[in-house]
C-alpha cells in the first residue's frame, strides 16, 4: 500500500513538474535573450545563459519607444474600461432582474443574442463610425465600447436575483428611492461577482489587440499590445528587443495577478471570457 | 375591465419611467455598438465601396450596389476555401490537443497535494500574457537555426523544421502555441467542473473497489460533460477567429499556409481597402460560427450529461 502511495506521489510530481516546463520554458527563454548582445543571438551553439550579459536590449527599448507612457496608456485604458463596464452593466442588470417594465424578458434575450456577433462583422461600420467622429487615435475610441457588455450583464442577472426581494422592499419601506436601493442595497449585495467581473474584463481590456490596433494609430496613445507589435515590425529578427519589450510588458499584470490571486482563480473559474 | 387595463398601461408606464435610467447606458451602446454596426455592416456588405466614398451620399447605393457579387466572388475564390482549409487544419489539431491538455491541467490541480498553489500559479501564466507578448516569445522560441526549440530537439538528436518558415509546419507550430497558451485557461474552467462533481460519487466507488483510473472514466469524465462542452464551443468559436498569433508569427506565410478567414478580412479591410469584399466576408463567417455553434448545441444531447 505504501509503495502504491509512493509511486502515486512520484508520479504526479513528475507530471506536474513536466508540464510546469513546458509552461516556464518560452518565459526562461525570454529572459535569457532579452540579456542577449545582438552577436550573441546568433551564437552557435547557443548560450543557454548569456556569456556576457547587457543591458543593450532594454536601453533600445526604452529609447525607441517612450514605453513608460505606453504602460500609462495601458492602465488608464484597461481601468476606465472596467469601471465603465461595471457601472453600465450592474445598472442594466439591476433593472433585469428587479424592476417590472414590459419587454424585460425579451429584451435581455436580445443582449443575449447579440453576444454571438463577431467582432469582425461590426468592425468595418465601426471604424468608420469613429472615423466620422473623429475619434480614431483616441482613447475615448476603445473606452466607450466597454458600456455594452451583454456579458457582465447576463452575469450580474444572476447574481442580482439571488437577492431576496424582501432586501429591497425593506429599504423601500424606510423611504429609500430606486436609486439607493441599487446603490445601497443591490450592489454591495453584488461585490464578489463585480470583484471577479473586473478582473476578467481589466485583463481581456489589457490584452485586446484587434480593436486597439485598429484605433490607436498614434505612438503616444498606444497600448502595451500594440506598441509591442509595432517593435515586431521594426526589429523583426532582433530578439533580444522584442524578449526585452514582451518581459516588460508582463510585468503589470503579473504583479495585479499575485496582488488578486483569488478574484483571478473566481473569476476564469466562473467561465466565459477569453484573456 | 376598461379601467383595469388603463391601470395597468399605467403601472407599464411607470415602470418603463423607473427602469429607463439604469438602461439607457448599456441599451445606448448596444444600439451604436451593435445593431447599427451590424446593419450599416450587412448594407456594406451588397456593395464595392472602397471606404473612399462617403456611405451617407444620397446617391451611394445606385453607384456601389452589386448585390450578392462580393459573396460570390468570395465562395468561389481558392483563396476562400484555402483560409478556411487551414483553419480546418488547425481546428482538427487544436481541439483534441486543448481538451487533452487542460483535462491533465485540471485533473493535477483537483488533486489534494502539496504545492499545488504553486502550480496553479506556474500554469496561469502563459493565460496572463497577451497574445502579442507570447507570439513574440514563441516567434524567438521557434526561430529554426538559434531558436530554443530546435536547440533541445538537438539535445536528443533530433533535427527540427523551419516551424512558422516551412509550410507543412507553420499551422502546426501556430497549434503548439495555442495549446500552450489556452491549456491553464481552459483547464481551470474544467477544475470548477471537477470540484462541483458530489464526492458521495467517489466514496461509494471506492467502497466497491474501484482505483483512480476507473473513477476518473466512470464518474469524472461523465459528469465533467457539461464543461467539456462549453469549452468546446468556446475553443471552436475562438477556432474560426484566430488571429493576433497569425499576425504576429506569420502574417499568413509561408505561401498562405497560415492565412486564416480574420486575417483576410483585416487585410481587406484596413490594407486593401475592400471594405465591401472584407464586410462580406465577415458575414460569411458569421455564419460558418452560427451553423458549428448550432450542430454542436444539437450534437450535445447525444453526450453531455446533466446530474440534477
Amino acid at each position: 500500500m505504501t509503495t502504491k502511495k509512493k509511486r502515486n506521489t512520484i508520479c504526479f510530481y513528475g507530471v506536474a513538474i513536466v508540464l510546469a516546463v513546458i509552461a516556464m520554458i518560452p518565459f526562461l527563454w525570454m529572459i535569457s535573450t532579452s540579456f542577449k548582445s545582438r552577436g550573441a543571438l546568433m551564437s552557435i551553439p547557443i548560450e543557454w545563459i548569456p556569456e556576457e550579459p547587457t543591458l543593450d536590449a532594454y536601453i533600445k527599448v526604452f529609447s525607441k519607444f517612450p514605453f513608460a507612457k505606453t504602460i500609462g496608456n495601458s492602465l488608464f485604458i484597461s481601468v476606465s474600461y472596467t469601471i465603465i463596464t461595471l457601472l453600465s452593466s450592474s445598472m442594466a442588470a439591476f433593472a433585469f432582474a428587479k424592476l417590472r417594465f414590459p419587454g424585460n424578458s425579451l429584451l435581455l434575450r436580445c443582449y443575449l443574442a447579440t453576444m454571438m456577433i463577431p467582432t469582425q462583422v461590426t468592425m468595418i461600420p465601426l471604424f468608420v463610425i469613429m472615423n466620422k467622429m473623429g475619434l480614431i487615435s483616441s482613447y475615448a475610441s476603445v473606452i466607450m465600447p466597454s458600456v455594452f457588455r451583454p456579458f457582465a450583464v447576463f452575469m450580474l442577472v444572476q447574481q442580482m436575483r439571488t437577492i431576496p426581494n424582501d432586501f429591497l422592499d425593506a429599504a423601500r419601506i424606510d423611504g429609500a428611492n430606486v436609486f439607493q436601493i441599487f446603490g445601497k442595497v443591490a450592489l454591495p449585495l453584488c461585490v464578489p461577482s463585480l470583484a471577479t467581473l473586473s478582473i476578467t474584463t481589466f485583463m481581456e481590456s489589457w490584452n485586446d489587440y484587434l480593436w486597439p490596433l485598429l484605433m490607436l494609430t498614434d505612438k503616444d496613445k498606444m497600448t502595451l499590445p500594440i506598441a509591442l507589435s509595432t517593435l515586431n515590425g521594426q526589429y523583426a529578427t532582433e530578439y533580444n528587443v522584442l524578449m526585452a519589450g514582451s518581459l516588460i510588458s508582463m510585468i503589470p499584470i503579473i504583479l495585479i495577478y499575485i496582488i488578486a490571486q483569488r478574484q483571478f482563480k473566481d473569476g476564469m473559474m466562473a467561465g466565459g471570457i477569453k484573456g | 375591465m376598461k379601467k383595469a387595463t388603463k391601470d395597468n398601461l399605467k403601472r407599464q408606464g411607470a415602470g418603463l419611467l423607473t427602469a429607463s435610467p439604469f438602461l439607457l447606458p448599456s441599451l445606448a451602446g448596444m444600439v451604436i455598438f451593435s445593431l447599427l454596426p451590424l446593419l450599416i455592416s450587412g448594407m456594406i456588405s451588397l456593395t464595392d465601396w472602397n471606404g473612399l466614398d462617403k456611405l451617407t451620399d444620397p446617391d451611394f447605393f445606385q453607384k456601389h450596389f452589386i448585390g450578392l457579387d462580393n459573396f460570390r466572388a468570395i465562395l468561389t475564390s481558392k483563396e476562400f476555401w484555402n483560409a478556411l482549409g487551414n483553419t480546418a487544419e488547425y481546428i482538427v489539431l487544436y481541439i483534441p490537443s486543448m481538451l487533452a491538455a487542460s483535462l491533465l491541467v485540471a485533473y493535477l490541480l483537483s488533486r489534494p497535494r502539496r504545492g499545488i498553489g504553486f502550480f496553479r500559479v506556474i500554469y496561469y501564466i502563459p493565460v496572463l500574457t497577451s497574445w502579442v507578448a507570447a507570439s513574440l516569445i514563441w516567434k524567438s522560441v521557434l526561430a529554426p537555426q538559434y531558436g530554443a526549440l530546435n536547440g533541445i530537439l538537438g539535445f536528443f538528436g533530433i533535427e527540427g523544421p523551419g516551424w512558422l518558415l516551412d509550410e507543412h509546419w507553420a499551422m502546426p507550430a501556430i497549434v503548439l502555441v495555442s495549446v500552450w497558451k489556452d491549456a491553464g485557461f481552459f483547464g481551470l474552467i474544467l477544475l470548477s467542473g471537477i470540484v462541483g462533481i458530489n464526492k458521495t460519487y467517489y466514496e461509494a466507488a471506492s467502497i466497491d473497489g474501484a482505483g483512480g483510473w476507473t473513477k476518473f472514466l466512470k464518474i469524472t469524465l461523465p459528469l465533467l460533460t457539461p464543461s467539456i462542452f462549453y469549452v468546446l464551443i468556446v475553443g471552436m468559436i475562438n477556432s474560426f477567429q484566430l488571429f493576433p498569433q497569425i499576425m504576429i508569427m506569420t502574417g499568413g506565410g509561408p505561401n498562405g499556409a497560415t492565412q486564416v478567414m480574420v486575417e483576410r478580412i483585416y487585410n481587406y479591410g484596413f490594407r486593401y481597402y475592400r471594405m465591401g469584399y472584407a464586410a462580406a466576408f465577415s458575414w460569411i463567417l458569421f455564419a460558418i460560427i452560427m451553423v458549428f455553434t448550432a450542430i454542436q448545441m444539437k450534437g450535445q444531447e447525444r453526450w453531455v450529461h446533466y446530474d440534477d
